[in-house]
């Protein structure tokens, strides 16, 4: 579902004297369906950085990463739109929404943007917000105003609307309590048996021993610091 | 200075050629507004400058020539336009309609139905219709060009929406042969279904403007309106105090301090032949017929 | 933001064509400054942004696509009913009716694109008597409908832009412009000049309505968090070129150009 070959980054600091800095070589990684694999190393290994680039959110210097057969590193914006909204999930450690639109618009956005009637849209949006324990007196609030745990269960919530073949993790359980942790990794491990590729980080060890099928420690794929 | 300064008509013969150049692209195209030359004229602007050189244009030594100002033959400025032809043309001039072969005219159309071999001539102050919702001449030419007149019907649509009812009474916009939306000048919306389907030449002159458009004979000319909102032409109810006419268009007359009032045909032409015939109104005494 | 209804999304996928489709587009004035060989396809149900600081022709690139500044070259293709036209090409009175149906053009100055003399409910029945709509009764409904999607009460119909707010004349000129269901918006710096709450409320608001109506859009701005909340994809334009274009996240968080890195690090957290 997720191949990645001989994938390499580095950032170009125009405004810093035209500094290259290597981030990523040489970068290999498969995840069959239904596969949970989490990343690992160091802060500043690289493991969010293999993230977005997989999502399209950064450019690849060379190499391929094939989600559901597309690839990433040459996909036009049209393929990569359309890829993010039928086969690839996405839970950022943050949320970012547009100010003003209720909790509940949010979290149905997603099955909105695939054409799901809007009943079915809310009802599935309900029933995450109420499995992850936002009080529903909340819903029809923007959740920019809510607490930062608050905010991540929301998050986590529209991240799993829709049900996508491929989907990567970013903290998913941090600063969460027992019972919503429980909740995500019931979550994640429904998507696994649904048949979910999926590709985390977790610095909750526990969460990744019990989700996790194997794990890829990103500093292999850390460039000799050539600067 | 004598009558015999003047050319034929007040204006100088190119002068009346541009006009007549002017008068027939109007005809050619009704309802679009032909730009002319419009020359200074012994008289100020508002007075109908534009009728006047219009009319100069079109008469012809043996023309009857009929001005009317709100439909009275005796009102001070159509009583100085006939003195101004009669001096500077020596035409005939008459108030009977039907006896008239140009009749000039300001604000109204007359009651008596016109026939082939007439021409009415319209004085007009504004000839752009849009003019009140769009100011620059440059987008209502374009308008008028790529038939854009969504802006006319919002004119109407904001009568309705602060009045209830299309309170347009006079210069009510029309559609010409369904191309061009043009003001009929400002005569009551109650002669705007003479316009159309007339069998007399009708013309109309915008001296400050600049402007002359024309409606040949047999003219189609539709009142614009809405579906739920249908024209409706509209007069005083009542009938005429002095002809007892009961469908002429009738001017108010307050006639003392105390709020008495009467209604009289606003075309007097009309009014003394209805009367010269014997019908008489509320206000005419039994056996006096004039 | 993209077509959400399903019959839009069949629709289009089995043409697959672009909207609009645009190449070598050139514009130049005197002092060196428009646009220059710009080409890009815009594609049912897209929101483009475009960015820039002033002066680098990316109102200039607006007005040659819209329609409103002849270009000295190239060509908008526009799919009109599945027919591909070169709207630059087109005789005047094609692409007028083209602006008034397909097309439509939210200005930054709500004052620029309303009739400030015309009551709300005119100023939105305008494009619908445009195009025919002869029912007093029925225009005001649409009227009705419309105001209180914009989140404009009712009662206000009668009322004249002057009286609003300009968050609200903003949102007037918003139901103007979407009444007849346009395929394609173009919108200048739209939430300019508006506070940062009353943006927001805007921002959402347009968000619903592209998704609703399947609309595509192209939007010029300098307001880097507006693009990011609005658009999918982003071009950079300097100096009448555009530098960098991509997926909009994918422009702001990792910039290759030397222009979009300053002008991505100059902005405080979009």
């Amino acid at each position: 579902m997720i191949e990645i070959e001989n994938l390499s980054k580095h950032f170009t600091l125009h405004n810093q004297g035209g500094a290259v800095i290597p981030v990523m070589a040489g970068a290999e990684l498969q995840v069959s369906p239904g596969e949970c694999v989490a990343l690992t190393g160091q802060s500043g290994a690289g493991k969010s950085t293999l993230m977005r680039m997989i999502y399209g959110n950064y450019l690849s210097a060379g190499g391929t990463i094939r989600v559901n057969g597309t690839d990433i590193t040459r996909a036009t914006p049209r393929e990569i739109i359309r890829l993010r909204r039928e086969a690839l999930g996405y839970v950022s450690q943050f949320l970012r929404v547009v100010p003003r639109v209720p909790t509940r618009a949010v979290v149905a956005e997603p099955l909105l943007a695939l054409g799901t009637d809007t009943a079915t849209a809310y009802a599935r949006a309900e029933e995450l917000l109420a499995m992850l324990n936002i009080p529903e007196p909340l819903w029809s609030l923007s959740p920019t105003t809510f607490s930062g745990g608050e905010q991540q269960r929301v998050n986590i919530a529209r991240g799993f609307a829709h049900q996508y073949p491929a989907m990567l993790l970013d903290e998913p359980t941090a600063s969460l309590d027992v019972n919503n942790r429980e909740v995500v990794l019931t979550l994640i491990q429904k998507a696994k048996a649904q048949g979910a590729a999926i590709i985390g980080i977790f610095h909750d060890e526990a969460a990744r021993a019990r989700v996790c099928d194997r794990e890829v420690d990103v500093t292999r794929f850390t460039p000799a610091q050539a600067a | 200075m004598t009558e015999h300064a003047y050319n034929f008509a007040y204006l100088d013969e190119a002068t009346k050629q541009m006009i007549r150049r002017a008068i027939l692209k109007g005809l050619a195209i009704p309802g679009y507004q032909v730009p002319f030359a419009s020359r200074e004229m012994p008289m100020p602007y508002g007075w109908g400058t534009g009728g006047v050189q219009v009319t100069a244009a079109c008469l012809t030594p043996s023309d009857t020539l009929k001005v009317i100002d709100q439909g009275a033959d005796d009102a001070t400025n159509a009583v100085s336009i006939r003195k101004f032809f009669e001096r500077t043309a020596r035409v005939a001039t008459t108030t009977a309609t039907a006896e008239a072969s140009v009749i000039q005219t300001r604000h109204r159309i007359p009651e008596e139905r016109l026939s082939e071999g007439q021409i009415l001539v319209y004085q007009v102050p504004i000839p752009e219709p849009l003019r009140f919702l769009e100011p620059r001449e440059s987008e209502t030419r374009r308008m008028h060009a790529l038939e854009e007149y969504g802006l006319m019907h919002v004119k109407l649509y904001e009568d309705i929406a602060r009045h209830g009812e299309i309170a347009t009474s006079y210069a009510y916009p029309v559609k010409v042969e369904e191309r061009y939306v043009m003001d009929p000048s400002p005569i009551p919306k109650f002669d705007n279904p003479k316009l159309s389907g007339m069998a007399a030449i009708q013309l109309f002159g915008a001296g400050r403007e600049q402007r002359i458009y024309a409606l040949p004979p047999y003219t189609e000319v539709v009142s614009l309106d809405f579906e739920d909102h249908p024209f409706e032409p509209m007069k005083a109810d009542h009938d005429c105090d002095l002809c007892g006419a009961g469908e002429s268009y009738l001017d108010e007359l307050i006639t003392d301090d105390a709020g008495g009032r009467m209604f009289v045909c606003s075309d007097t032409d009309f009014c003394a032949a209805r009367r010269a015939g014997g019908h008489r109104g509320r206000l005419v005494p039994e056996g006096d017929a004039a | 933001m993209t077509a959400h209804d399903p019959h839009i999304g069949a629709m289009t996928a089995a043409i697959d064509m672009p909207l609009l489709s645009v190449g070598g587009l050139t514009k130049t004035y005197g002092s060196g400054r428009g646009c220059a060989n710009v080409s890009f396809d815009l594609w049912p149900g897209e929101v483009l942004g475009i960015v820039g600081e002033s002066g680098s022709g990316k109102s200039t690139l607006l007005g040659c696509l819209a329609g409103h500044i002849r270009p000295d070259a190239g060509r908008v293709v526009y799919d009109l009913d599945g027919h591909a036209r070169d709207t630059v090409s087109m005789a005047e009175p094609d692409r007028r009716r083209l602006s008034r149906t397909e097309w439509t053009f939210v200005h930054q100055n709500p004052r620029d694109g309303l009739r400030m003399g015309v009551s709300a409910g005119g100023n939105v029945g305008e494009r619908l008597m445009a195009v025919g709509a002869r029912n007093y009764g029925a225009i005001r409904e649409t009227a009705t409908d419309w105001l209180e999607r914009v989140e404009i009460a009712a009662d206000r119909i009668d009322d004249r832009p002057r009286a609003f707010s300009g968050g609200m004349q903003q949102r007037l000129q918003i139901a103007r412009n979407l009444v007849t269901g346009p395929r394609l918006v173009f919108m200048d710096e739209p939430t300019g000049g508006l506070d940062v709450s009353v943006q927001a409320r805007l921002l959402d608001l347009l968000r619903g309505l592209v998704r609703d109506m399947g609309l595509s859009v192209i939007i010029v701005t300098h307001d880097l968090a507006v693009v990011r909340l609005l658009a999918d994809r982003l071009m950079v334009m300097k100096d009448g070129r555009v530098i960098e274009e991509g997926l909009t996240d994918q422009v702001l968080d990792d910039p290759q150009a030397a222009y979009t890195q300053l002008l991505v690090s100059s902005v405080l957290q979009v």
